[in-house]
């Protein structure tokens, strides 16, 4: 196939795609070999030492903390709205539906600072809400909210599941028996990759959390900015490189996920 | 008919989003038109050059950091999609896909250890010519961050598009004697269309509504995401904070919602 293209051609992809990928790479290893150095202006050549990452763990365990639970909510939260949600727009492909998941979506293409400013003018008046962790996840479900619902939909899509359903509802089965026992496990995939996308998402959202969050709220990126802004550049590399482990394990996982759909779907249609 | 029972499946989603963002959002948009000094926020934000320029600037920086975006992508998604298995391939994917779900304050930061005061440009241009270049903290940083976070997601999309394209439309151009430029710009570039206007309109809205990145880099970058933020905390002035994010709202879904009927129209023209 790669006959058909000139080698300039190639040779010309393949550098700006190593130039890309330096691009990328580059500033996360200069963070990461700061993060670990003694004293970054002298150089690694002042030795390494986790003295920083401890520091940071001192400052900011709070906030790491924090973010876990906000974001394990935010998963429950979407787990119980949107997997039900998807099941209706996949039944349903009429006009009314389509509208609802393009609504549904908006929090996404709307910027987060638009949607904090609607919460905050709308429920910051309400009695403990604006100060308490609670605030923070609303704003997160909104955010994610689209992600599991587009996710768990690829699921079930084109399973048969609309007929398995009808069997069952035949039988006798009540709705959310046959929900629990057909839907869900046959949407299982793509509710976890909707999952995992949840948690990454709402580990790293920062556009609606600094104006929704207070001094006693903050999470994990409200914590990076606060160390950006007045720590040293070890001190914010360090914990840069806290957050970047946080993240590590979902994204292999999201990665192990991809490839094994594609694998199973390669795998189909060589059968 | 038995259908229906599953529709009070949707309601929890429905009033979670009908309660905490359509609602506010309206209240938002008309606290916009609540009146200051005898107009309305919007008649404000209409009437003060200020607000105007920073749109501008806005849509400016987007839509280059966009076009760059793409003309980098372009090769990078082409060559991933020709060559499906070399040696390090699955590394050189994950390198270049990690750095997509990085918030905006992080890659603000990654621009500063690259562009910044300590930055390694600036340390090579010092030790190469004893002056010294730190654009990290206004309109270049930005539109480094923009690019930093736009390449991953641009990539991915363009690489799809490109695997999608049918090998044997070009194999019949080489065998018409077609030159390499004409492939590219005849069978190629009108094919990945609606993957480059897709893919384009998702890096514009994102950069016009990025707000971490403008926040790490420097309170004096005049983007509307940072106009927004200093009315609502440093003035208080939440009439016109809720006026500009509407016209911020309003621009970037109006830009999704015209790349999306315009590639939706180029996918069904094709399939005709």
């Amino acid at each position: 196939m790669s006959a058909l293209h000139s080698k300039t051609d190639t040779r010309l992809g393949l550098a700006i795609t190593l130039a890309v990928a330096a691009f990328l790479v580059g500033p996360v290893v200069l963070s990461i070999l700061a993060g670990l150095t003694k004293n970054y202006f002298v150089g690694v050549s002042s030795g390494l030492t986790l003295r920083w990452v401890a520091q940071v763990w001192d400052m900011y365990d709070g906030t790491v903390w924090r973010s876990l639970i906000v974001a394990v909510t935010t998963l429950a939260v979407c787990l119980l709205a949107g997997v039900p949600a998807a099941w209706v727009l996949t039944l349903y492909r009429g006009r009314l539906a389509r509208a609802f998941e393009e609504l549904l979506t908006l929090p996404v293409a709307v910027p987060g600072l638009a949607t904090a400013l609607a919460l905050i003018i709308s429920w910051g008046t309400v009695r403990g809400l604006r100060t308490s962790t609670l605030f923070i996840v609303i704003g997160h479900v909104l955010f994610t909210l689209p992600f599991m619902v587009r996710s768990a939909r690829a699921s079930m899509t084109g399973a048969g599941l609309a007929v398995l359903d009808e069997a069952a509802a035949t039988l006798g089965a009540s709705h959310l028996q046959r929900f629990m026992t057909i839907v869900v496990p046959n949407a299982r995939p793509g509710i976890l990759t909707g999952g995992l996308t949840v948690l990454t998402l709402s580990i790293g959202e920062f556009n609606l959390t600094w104006l929704l969050h207070t001094p006693l709220t903050q999470t994990l990126p409200v914590g990076l900015a606060d160390s950006y802004a007045s720590m040293r550049l070890e001190v914010a590399s360090a914990y840069t490189l806290v957050f970047l482990l946080m993240l590590l394990p979902l994204l292999v996982g999201l990665q192990w996920l991809a490839g094994l759909d594609a694998r199973r779907t390669g795998a189909g249609k060589s059968a | 008919m038995r259908r229906r029972g599953w529709l009070i499946f949707a309601a929890p989603a429905a009033a979670l989003f009908l309660a905490f963002w359509l609602l506010p959002m309206a209240e938002l948009a008309l606290r916009g038109a609540s009146p200051v000094h005898g107009h309305s926020a919007y008649m404000a934000v209409v009437s003060t050059p200020r607000y105007w320029r920073s749109l501008l600037n806005t849509v400016a920086l987007s839509l280059a950091a966009m076009l760059v975006t793409l003309l980098i992508c372009l090769p990078v998604g082409r060559f991933l999609a020709w060559h499906r298995a070399f040696p390090g391939r699955r590394v050189l994917v994950g390198l270049l896909m990690f750095p997509m779900s990085f918030p905006g304050v992080v890659v603000g930061f990654l621009i500063i250890l690259l562009a910044g005061r300590q930055g390694v440009i600036n340390q090579f241009v010092q030790w190469l010519t004893g002056d010294s270049l730190v654009f990290a903290y206004n309109m270049g940083g930005l539109f480094l961050g923009y690019l930093y976070f736009s390449l991953p997601r641009t990539i991915g999309v363009i690489e799809a598009a490109a695997m999608q394209l049918d090998a044997s439309l070009i194999e019949a151009a080489c065998t018409l004697g077609a030159s390499a430029w004409r492939r590219f710009a005849d069978i190629e570039l009108p094919a990945l269309r609606p993957a480059l206007i897709g893919a384009g309109a998702m890096s514009f809205a994102t950069n016009m509504g990025a707000f971490g990145t403008v926040f790490t880099l420097g309170t004096n970058i005049d983007v509307l995401p940072m106009t927004i933020y200093n009315e609502f905390t440093n003035y208080a002035d939440i009439p016109v904070a809720a006026a500009l994010s509407i016209v911020l709202g309003l621009a970037t879904w109006a830009v999704l919602f015209v790349a999306h009927s315009v590639a939706g129209s180029n996918e069904r023209g094709a399939g005709a």
